[in-house]
């Protein structure tokens, strides 16, 4: 079993840090703030990190999943091909999303963006097919068609507002 | 309109409002030239006080009362960014690196002091100046440079941990020392403070939790509501107290854990960006540009010896923790900013008005270090590493 060095960083969180059987030195910061920040320590100075990645918690769990090797992110990834400049990809509700408790015909994504809602999942329900009166409610995950960009605008759309 | 303003109120608001159009420009520059705002902050104040390029009058009030709003909102997150078990933990593993601290660092300021004939207090406070790094610079520099999970960061922080903690009992000792009287009264009212924030600490520590549930409101608004209360209700006492109205918030931010102080800590965060903005400023407005020049050879003098002294304190520390050369060299180099709370420590010379040369040298002695620290830090990250073991290859690995 691989021993973990746990250390207290005070005023930031904590570091977890452990050796690999390769000699390489990797660890994890637990900031206070919730945040996320993987290091991996220099081996010509083991006292000094060489690279530092910053994390949200959602990317640090996505990245905990990918390590783990969880088939669920397999699954998901198949889906997410593009077919000829075409893709599909799941945008979440957020509570702070200007369109939350909104309808569909409210955001006028097909028109602004050319974007399409196909999907909505709620919960472990899908509502296909969505007509422009169904709302969004809040933890919905909208699944969308269209172009590349028009994807990236109607992410942007959906967004929480910047505060 | 749905009040009548008068023409001083207008004057007010545009006063007011082109003082933090200038902090807001300062602060973009600060940040493309990659150095902390405090000093630029305290240059901006530099220029609108007394003697400057022009004067403020109507906002300086105003100004004033922002600022000591600022100092507890500083303190108060400050406490926020520890809890008690740390603060413990931190005392017991890293007493001795908090002793050769203060002792390397204060007594250059209060020699100082001494050497000028100044009043013994002035020398104290001078001392506290010199001895107290800043925080909010260092964490910065540490997250710039990638350097938080380094082996030497954990002796780093806990330096900071012990001045904090020293500060918390200093600064209601000079509070005392400064009402002045005989010696039997001084000697009382400090030990009363000290016997005060003491025991506020130790309360801090052990019901911290109960006191978070209490303040703690899921709506935001009525957790600013209570949170900026209850600091400004303890600091108020403290002040009457002769305990410091800082320390009494720096006491609120370490009670407050778990939930209350992850939200406290988004809630009042931009508070403190604004209120601390308008303290740096206030200090600098109290400052008479033309006594800054006189001043900035003693300044640059007394700033390489106690960048010295702190490179020296990071040193040793971190070599009795089993360090080896460039991380010594990381670890005194990121000490070296002084900022913040040195302002804080000038601010109570200044507002007493013990020593007229006090605020001129503080400010240049600060302006140096708030500068130089980040930047002398920055320099020794690649000299360090050149510092370090010949490469050792390991076949088959390349980077």
């Amino acid at each position: 079993m691989t021993q973990i060095n746990e250390t207290k960083l005070p005023g930031v969180g904590t570091l977890h840090d452990f050796e690999c059987q390769s000699g390489d030195r990797i660890g994890v910061i637990s900031h206070h703030s919730d945040r996320r920040e993987l290091v991996i320590y220099d081996p010509d100075d083991p006292d000094r990190v060489s690279e530092s990645v910053a994390m949200t918690p959602d990317e640090a769990r996505v990245l905990a999943d990918l390590l783990g090797g969880s088939t669920v992110t397999q699954r998901l990834d198949d889906l997410r091909q593009e077919i000829a400049g075409l893709a599909i990809d799941w945008l979440p509700i957020s509570p702070h999303s200007p369109y939350a408790d909104r309808t569909i015909g409210d955001t006028a994504l097909r028109s602004r963006t050319g974007v399409s809602i196909v999907a909505i999942v709620r919960g472990d329900r899908p509502l296909p097919a969505p007509g422009p009166e169904e709302t969004l409610l809040v933890d919905d995950t909208a699944v969308v068609v269209g172009t590349p960009a028009g994807i990236d605008a109607a992410a942007k759309l959906l967004a929480p507002n910047a505060p | 309109m749905i009040f009548a303003a008068s023409p001083g109120a207008a004057t007010l608001l545009v006063e007011l409002g082109a003082i933090l159009v200038a902090l807001a420009l300062l602060g973009r520059l600060a940040a493309r030239a990659g150095i902390p705002s405090i000093p630029l902050y305290l240059l901006a104040g530099l220029a609108v006080g007394e003697g400057g390029f022009f004067e403020l009058v109507t906002a300086r009030d105003f100004i004033e009362s922002a600022a000591q709003i600022g100092v507890i909102l500083l303190l108060l997150l400050l406490g926020l960014e520890y809890t008690g078990r740390e603060l413990t933990a931190a005392l017991r593993d890293h007493a001795p690196a908090g002793a050769v601290d203060l002792a390397l660092n204060f007594t250059p300021g209060l020699l100082l002091g001494v050497v000028l004939g100044w009043d013994f207090r002035a020398s104290l406070l001078l001392g506290g100046i010199t001895y107290i790094s800043s925080s909010g610079i260092i964490a910065k520099v540490l997250s710039d440079l990638g350097n938080t999970g380094n082996r030497e960061t954990p002796i780093v922080l806990a330096i900071l941990v012990t001045e904090d903690l020293v500060m918390a009992l200093y600064l209601p000792l000079m509070a005392g020392l400064l009402i002045g009287g005989d010696a039997i009264d001084v000697g009382l009212e400090v030990t009363i403070a000290v016997a005060a924030v003491m025991t506020a600490l130790v309360l801090a520590i052990k019901f911290g939790n109960r006191i978070s549930a209490i303040v703690f409101n899921r709506s935001d608004e009525n957790l600013l509501l209570s949170l900026l209360g209850v600091a400004l209700l303890v600091a108020g006492i403290a002040e009457h107290l002769q305990a410091s109205a800082a320390v009494g918030a720096f006491l609120v931010g370490i009670a407050l854990n778990g939930p209350a102080e992850h939200a406290a800590r988004n809630v009042l965060g931009p508070l403190k960006d604004l209120f601390a903005a308008m303290f740096f400023a206030f200090f600098g407005l109290q400052i008479n540009p033309a006594e800054l020049p006189p001043a900035l050879a003693l300044a640059l003098g007394l700033a390489v010896v106690t960048a010295a002294t702190k490179l020296a304190t990071g040193w040793w520390s971190a070599k009795q923790a089993g360090i080896s050369t460039p991380g010594r060299l990381r670890a005194g180099a990121t000490l070296i900013a002084r900022g913040e709370f040195s302002i804080v420590i000038a601010g109570i010379a200044v507002a007493e008005g013990i020593e007229p040369d006090l605020g001129p040298l503080a400010a240049a002695y600060v302006l140096i270090l708030a500068i130089g620290g980040p930047l002398i830090a920055r320099a020794a990250d690649p000299i360090a590493h050149r510092l370090g073991p010949r490469r050792k290859r390991i076949a088959g690995r390349s980077n």
